[in-house]
C-alpha cells in the first residue's frame, strides 16, 4: 500500500473564469447533450445523425414548421422572463403554471361576455388587463404571506397552482360550459382573438419587446436594483433601508401579471378557448429555461427556441421515423442535467496527477 | 541536544487554484517547547498547520515526526502519528457531556464512561485544568468549551498540540490561565505550536517565533532575543509604526444618548437589559465585552435593524435638538437629516452585496436617489473610484464582485462608503477583524480623523490593547448589561478584563 499517492484527479476551486469562456463551456454542454441524447435514439433502433436532421427540417426548414415551432416558443419565453425577477430575489415562485392559467382565465371570462358590447380592439385590451390582475393576484396571494409570516414559497406557490387549475376545470363543465355535456367552453369569436403577423400571432412581438424590458427593468432600474439587493441578503437590503416584505410583493406582482400575460396570448392567439390544461406546464419549463439563460433575458430567447425546436422536431420524428415523441422529454432532461453539470465546471477545475509524483514506493 | 526535530516539515508548498498559500516552508519544533507560528490574516498560518493535521495534503514537501518521513492523509492520520490540532472553531455536540464529546469518534471495544471520567480526571489535574466531565456542552462559557477541546486531543494521546489563535475569544485572565496549562504541557515533553498575530501573547508564552508572510517563510527566532517591533517588521516586511495616535477633541458635546435600552431575542432571551450611555462628539467610544454580550444588538438596535422591547434613542443636533430615532425605519432617520455610518460586524451579510462591484455597494446608500424609476449610476461611480484610490482598494475592477476580494479590501470599501455618507454618528463593529496589519492603523487613522471632525465614533473592538489605545473611553458590556464605562487613558487591561465578567461588584448572574 503506497501511502504516499496523489489521487489522480484533484478539484480546485476556480478563483474567477472569464464570463466568455463560461459560456463557451455552457455551449460545450449543449454539445455534450446532444451526444449524450444519441444513446437513447440506438435504443430504439433509429440513426442519431437521421434523427437529428429529421428534428431540425421538422422544427426549422419550413415555414409552416418554424411557425409552429415560435408558437410553442412565445409562452415558454414570455413565463421564463415572468420567473426571472422572483428567482433573482431567491424567491421560488414555482406557481407560474397557476398564475398563466388565472390570466387565461381573466381574459376568457371578458371574450365570452364582453364580445358583444365593445369593439375587437377594446376588448383585446381589456383581456390583456385582466389577463395582467389575474396573474398578479394570484401570484400576490404567497408573497402577502411569505412577506407577513414567512411562509415556504415554494409549496405556497405549487398548490396554488392546483386551485387555479380546479377553478378552470370546474368552469368548463359548470356556469362556463358551451353545449350543455360537453365540458368545453365555447370558442372565441373572431373578436377576441389576437391578430396574426407573419403568419403568427402577434404575441411574438409583444415578448420580444418584454426581453428588452425585463433586461433593463433588472439591470437598470432602482426596482432592479433593489431585487437584486434582496437576492444577495435580505439583511443587506434592511440595511440599507428597504422594505422588504413590500418590494417582494411588488415583485411577485410583477411576474405574475407577466404571467398571467402568457395566458391570454395562450387562449387569444393559440387556443382560441379555455380548458384548464391551459398552461401545460409551461410554468414549469419556463424554470428550466429561466435557469439555463442564468436569468439572462437575452439568452432566455435562445434557449425558449432550443427547447421549442426539440419539442417541435420529435413530433416530426414521430410521424416520419415512429420514434416516440418523449424523445423529446429524455433530450430535454439531458441537456437539463447537462447544463446545470457544466456549471461544476465553471466553478471548479479538474488537476490531474503529473507523471513525476505518482509513484513514491 | 537531539538533532532530530519532533516534527519537522520541509519544503511544503500548498496551492489553491492560482493561489500559492504555502510556498516552500521550512517549520520544526522541538519536544518540550512552544513554538508560536506568526503572520497576517491570509499568511497561510492555518494552511500550513492544517496540513499537519490531516485536513489538507501538501503539493510538495515532505513532512518528518522524530526524524522519520511520514504521510498525514486524514485527521486520523494525524492523531496516529499523536498529533492533535484545537481549531479556532469548536467542533463539539452541545447537548453531550464533555466527557462524551471527548471520546466521541474513538473506536474503543466498550464504551465505559467511568473509565473515561477518570482519565479525563487525570489528564485534568495534571496540567491544571477544571473540568466537569458530566457537564453539558451548551452549559459551557467559551473557554471552558475551549478547555474541553483540549483535553479531548491529550485524551488521544496527542504529543503534538496545535492552537489556531486559542486567545480569540478568551478574557485577558482566562488567557493566563491557558498560557499556564500551556507551560505545564511543555514541561511535560509535549511539542505545542499556537498560531496567533498578537504580539504580546507570542513574547509571553512561546520559546522560539515562526514568521510566515503572504505564504513565504520568512525566519525563526529566539524569543528572548526578539521585540515586537523587530517580529511587526519581519511579518509586515518593512517597517510600521506601531503607535496610534490619539489627540483630544476641544469641547467635546452630547450627540448619542441612549438610555434605558432593553431587547430580547426571538425565543425570548434578554440581549440587552437597561443599556444606558452618551455618545459625544469628538470621541472615540469604545464598546468591550466577551464576544455575544450584545455588541452586535446595541449598534444594530440604534440603527433601527433590531427590535427594541423598551428604551430610547436621542440624536442631538448642532443646536440642541433632540430627536427619537427609535421606531423610525431608516429611510426616516435619513430624511430627518440625521447621518448614522454603520459598519456592521458581518459584512458581506449586511454592509454589502457581495455580488455586485463597488459601484453596486456604494448604490447601496445612494439607490433611492434622483427622479425616475433609472439607478442614477454616475456618482456611486466616482466614488468607487474614489474610494479605490485613496484606501488603495486591491480590485481587478470597481465591478468586480467584492465577495472575490480579500477581507481587508471588503473592509476598506465598506469603510469608505459609510465615512464618505453625510453622517454625524459613525458606528463600526470589529472594524479590524481579519485585517492586516496596515490596512487595521489605515481604519484606525481614519476613525481618528472622523472624531476630530466632530463626529462621534463608537468602536466595538476585541483588542483589548487597541480600545486602550484607541478610545477616549470604554464602555464594558456583560451580559447585555453595561458593567461600567471607563477612561481610556487612565484604566488597565486588568481593570477591564475584570468587568468583562463582572457587572459592578456582583457575579455575573447569567441566564
Amino acid at each position: 500500500m503506497s501511502e504516499k499517492r496523489t489521487p489522480f484527479v484533484r478539484l480546485a476551486k476556480r478563483t474567477d473564469i472569464d464570463p466568455k469562456k463560461a459560456w463557451l463551456i455552457r455551449v460545450a454542454s449543449i454539445v455534450v447533450a446532444l451526444i449524450l441524447g444519441c444513446i437513447p435514439m440506438l435504443f430504439t433502433g433509429t440513426n442519431p445523425i437521421e434523427a437529428y436532421s429529421v428534428i431540425v427540417q421538422g422544427s426549422l426548414l419550413r415555414p409552416v414548421y418554424f411557425r409552429q415551432t415560435v408558437k410553442i416558443a412565445i409562452p415558454l419565453l414570455g413565463c421564463a422572463l415572468a420567473i426571472a425577477p422572483c428567482f433573482k430575489m431567491r424567491f421560488w415562485n414555482i406557481g407560474a403554471e397557476g398564475q398563466i392559467t388565472m390570466g387565461a382565465m381573466c381574459a376568457t371570462y371578458f371574450a365570452l361576455y364582453w364580445v358583444d358590447k365593445v369593439p375587437s380592439a377594446v376588448l383585446l385590451v381589456i383581456m390583456f388587463l385582466a389577463s395582467l390582475v389575474g396573474g398578479g393576484l394570484w401570484a400576490l396571494i404567497p408573497a402577502f404571506f411569505k412577506a407577513k409570516w414567512n411562509t415556504n414559497e415554494t409549496l405556497f406557490t405549487l398548490m396554488m397552482n392546483y386551485i387555479a387549475i380546479g377553478i378552470v376545470a370546474w368552469l368548463q363543465g359548470g356556469p362556463w360550459e358551451g353545449r350543455k355535456g360537453s365540458q368545453l367552453i365555447p370558442m372565441f369569436d373572431d373578436a377576441a382573438r389576437l391578430p396574426n403577423l407573419f403568419g403568427v400571432h402577434i404575441g411574438w412581438i409583444f415578448v420580444l419587446v418584454l426581453v428588452v424590458l425585463m433586461h433593463i427593468y433588472m439591470n437598470k432600474t432602482k426596482q432592479g436594483y433593489e431585487i437584486a439587493v434582496i437576492g444577495d441578503s435580505q439583511n443587506t437590503a434592511r440595511y440599507a433601508g428597504m422594505n422588504v416584505g413590500a418590494i417582494i410583493m411588488r415583485t411577485m406582482f410583477i411576474s405574475g401579471a407577466i404571467s398571467g400575460f402568457v395566458g391570454f396570448m395562450t387562449v387569444s392567439g393559440a387556443n382560441y378557448t379555455l380548458y384548464s390544461g391551459v398552461a401545460d406546464n409551461v410554468g414549469f419549463t419556463a424554470i428550466t429555461v429561466a435557469w439555463l439563460s442564468q436569468l439572462n433575458a437575452f439568452a432566455m430567447i435562445f434557449i425558449s427556441m432550443l427547447l421549442a425546436v426539440i419539442s417541435k422536431g420529435a413530433n416530426t420524428l414521430q410521424t416520419r421515423l415512429q420514434v416516440p415523441a418523449s424523445i423529446s422529454d429524455i433530450i430535454t432532461g439531458i441537456l437539463l442535467f447537462a447544463m446545470l453539470s457544466c456549471e461544476f465546471f465553471i466553478n471548479y477545475r479538474l488537476i490531474f496527477r503529473k507523471k513525476g509524483e505518482e509513484v513514491e514506493a | 541536544m537531539d538533532s532530530r526535530h519532533a516534527i519537522e516539515m520541509k519544503g511544503i508548498t500548498k496551492r489553491f487554484g492560482q493561489v500559492v498559500a504555502n510556498d516552500r516552508i521550512d517549520l520544526s519544533v522541538e519536544w518540550g517547547e512552544i513554538l508560536a507560528l506568526l503572520g497576517e490574516n491570509g499568511s497561510g498560518k492555518t494552511t500550513l498547520m492544517n496540513m499537519l493535521s490531516g485536513i489538507y495534503q501538501p503539493d510538495e514537501g515532505e513532512i518528518f515526526e522524530d526524524g522519520e518521513p511520514i504521510s498525514i492523509r486524514s485527521p486520523k492520520d494525524a492523531f496516529r502519528h499523536g498529533i492533535g490540532m484545537i481549531h479556532q472553531h469548536y467542533k463539539l455536540i452541545e447537548v453531550f457531556t464533555a466527557a462524551q464529546n471527548i471520546i466521541l469518534g474513538l473506536d474503543e471495544e466498550k464504551m465505559d464512561l467511568k473509565e473515561t471520567n477518570r482519565r479525563v480526571a487525570e489528564i485534568c489535574s495534571r496540567y491544571g485544568f477544571e473540568i466537569d466531565p458530566t457537564m453539558k456542552v451548551y452549559d459551557m462559557s467559551v473557554s471552558q468549551k475551549q478547555t474541553v477541546e483540549i483535553v479531548k486531543v491529550l485524551y488521544r494521546g496527542a504529543r503534538v498540540l496545535i492552537l489556531d489563535e486559542p486567545t480569540a475569544v478568551l478574557t485577558p485572565q482566562e488567557t493566563v490561565k491557558l498560557f499556564r496549562i500551556l507551560r505545564a504541557m511543555k514541561e511535560d515533553g509535549k511539542a505545542i505550536i499556537i498560531i496567533t498575530h498578537k504580539l504580546h501573547e507570542v513574547m509571553d508564552v512561546s520559546d522560539r517565533v515562526a514568521v510566515l508572510r503572504k505564504g513565504q517563510y520568512i525566519g525563526t527566532l529566539m524569543t528572548k532575543d526578539t521585540s515586537p517591533q523587530e517580529l511587526t517588521d519581519m511579518m509586515v516586511g518593512r517597517a510600521v509604526s506601531l503607535n496610534i495616535d490619539r489627540p483630544k477633541y476641544d469641547n467635546p458635546k452630547p450627540r448619542l444618548v441612549v438610555s434605558g435600552l432593553s431587547c430580547t431575542d426571538e425565543e425570548g432571551v434578554s440581549r440587552l437589559s437597561d443599556v444606558s450611555f452618551t455618545a459625544m462628539t469628538g470621541e472615540i467610544l469604545g464598546i468591550a465585552g466577551i464576544s455575544g454580550s450584545g455588541q452586535k444588538e446595541l449598534l444594530e438596535a440604534i440603527t433601527g435593524l433590531y427590535p427594541v422591547k423598551s428604551g430610547s434613542v436621542k440624536v442631538v443636533g448642532d443646536d440642541g435638538q433632540e430627536m427619537e430615532l427609535l421606531g423610525k425605519s431608516p429611510m426616516q432617520v435619513r430624511k430627518a437629516g440625521v447621518g448614522m455610518a454603520f459598519v456592521p460586524e458581518d459584512r458581506l451579510g449586511m454592509g454589502l452585496v457581495g455580488s455586485m462591484g463597488m459601484t453596486g455597494n456604494m448604490l447601496l446608500r445612494s439607490w433611492r436617489n434622483g427622479r425616475g424609476a433609472l439607478l442614477k449610476k454616475k456618482d456611486p461611480q466616482a466614488l468607487a473610484n474614489d474610494i479605490l484610490k485613496e484606501l488603495e482598494v486591491v480590485t481587478p475592477g470597481i465591478d468586480y464582485p467584492v465577495r472575490r476580494l480579500s477581507g481587508g479590501n471588503v473592509q476598506k470599501v465598506l469603510v469608505g462608503r459609510e465615512i464618505a455618507i453625510p453622517h454625524s454618528v459613525l458606528m463600526t463593529a470589529y472594524a479590524v477583524r481579519g485585517l492586516d496589519i496596515n490596512t487595521s492603523y489605515t481604519i484606525y487613522r481614519l476613525l481618528t480623523e472622523e472624531k476630530m471632525k466632530g463626529v462621534a465614533v463608537i468602536f466595538i473592538g476585541e483588542d483589548l490593547d487597541v480600545l486602550l489605545e484607541l478610545c477616549d473611553r470604554i464602555l464594558v458590556l456583560c451580559g447585555g448589561r453595561v458593567s461600567g464605562i471607563v477612561d481610556g487613558r487612565k484604566a488597565t487591561k486588568e481593570e477591564i478584563g475584570l468587568m468583562m465578567t463582572h457587572v459592578g461588584q456582583e457575579v455575573d448572574a447569567n441566564e
